[in-house]
């Protein structure tokens, strides 16, 4: 910390030149040997500029999907495996749920990573239910993906 | 809970608390969901039994629940998307805040009946 700077009230104005230089200040983030190898990149810039896009595309998405499935035409009274059988003929509707799939889950699990690192103040508690978090989303987007794409109308 | 959570409280912070809540609630039905769909591809009369679930009286009152989650949480991101991107957005976030929360009211108040039509019909007939 700049300790040793003249307090403000024994010059009423101070000129930084050539000859009486401002004192250099350290940018907080500057990445050196020394920074951690978890924060020596943008990962966390990337992760809050995918929340906010991925934000703006789920709006439409599962706004679309629920105004489809419990509030238009009769709303919940219609579900079931024709409802979906019908939808799904549609490569759209399939590109639709596959789209929201991943970008839900995705925007779900960055959003919990974001909560357990605020709350859980342990490092092996943040490190097991992180650990939980990643392979319940990975599992849950593989297993998801598997079903729209080998979904069969005449399955019985 | 680590200190100093109460934070500065007003909208900011209750917004804040609420894009939190909603958000972890949308997260686990999401899962839910996914696992229900799934079984599409394990025989129609599996799903069907599943998705009778999603008919059940108390179970349509959570899918409106469910809605008026995801309703705020969308009303809301869009407004920390204009607070972080709009150069006036810091200045006008409460303005924003009661904004999102009118279109939230008028949307779910008239949502209320279509989402809900499942339950009224089969408590009160036709």
């Amino acid at each position: 910390m700049a300790t040793d700077t003249t307090p403000a009230t024994a010059h009423a104005v101070t000129t930084y030149d050539v000859d009486n230089p401002a004192p250099v200040i350290e940018p907080p983030r500057a990445r050196t040997s020394k920074t951690p190898k978890a924060s020596r990149t943008n990962f966390e810039l990337y992760g809050w500029l995918f929340m906010r896009l991925s934000g703006i595309l789920l709006t439409v998405l599962v706004l679309g999907h629920l105004l489809i499935q419990l509030v238009i035409d009769g709303g919940v009274s219609r579900l079931g495996f024709a409802f979906v059988a019908g939808r799904w003929a549609s490569p759209f509707w399939q590109a639709w749920d596959l789209v929201m799939l991943w970008l839900a889950m995705l925007h779900g699990a960055n959003g919990l990573r974001t909560i357990i690192n605020d709350y859980a103040e342990r490092d092996q508690t943040r490190f097991w239910l992180k650990t939980v978090l990643y392979c319940a989303t990975v599992w849950t987007i593989l297993l998801g993906t598997l079903v729209i794409f080998t979904f069969d109308p005449n399955i019985r | 809970m680590p200190a100093g959570t109460l934070y500065r409280g007003r909208e900011g912070m209750w917004s804040w608390v609420a894009h939190r809540v909603t958000g972890v609630t949308i997260f686990f039905f999401l899962l839910v969901h996914v696992l229900d769909t799934v079984l599409v591809r394990v025989s129609p009369e599996a799903y069907d039994d599943t998705i009778a679930i999603y008919k059940n009286p108390v179970v349509n009152l959570m899918e409106y629940g469910l809605a008026a989650a995801v309703l705020f949480h969308a009303l809301n991101g869009l407004r920390l998307i204009a607070v972080d991107f709009w150069s006036k957005g810091p200045r006008y976030q409460k303005q924003m805040l009661w904004a999102s929360v009118g279109i939230w009211v008028v949307l779910m108040a008239g949502a209320f009946y279509p989402i809900m039509q499942h339950t009224l019909r089969d408590l009160f007939g036709s």
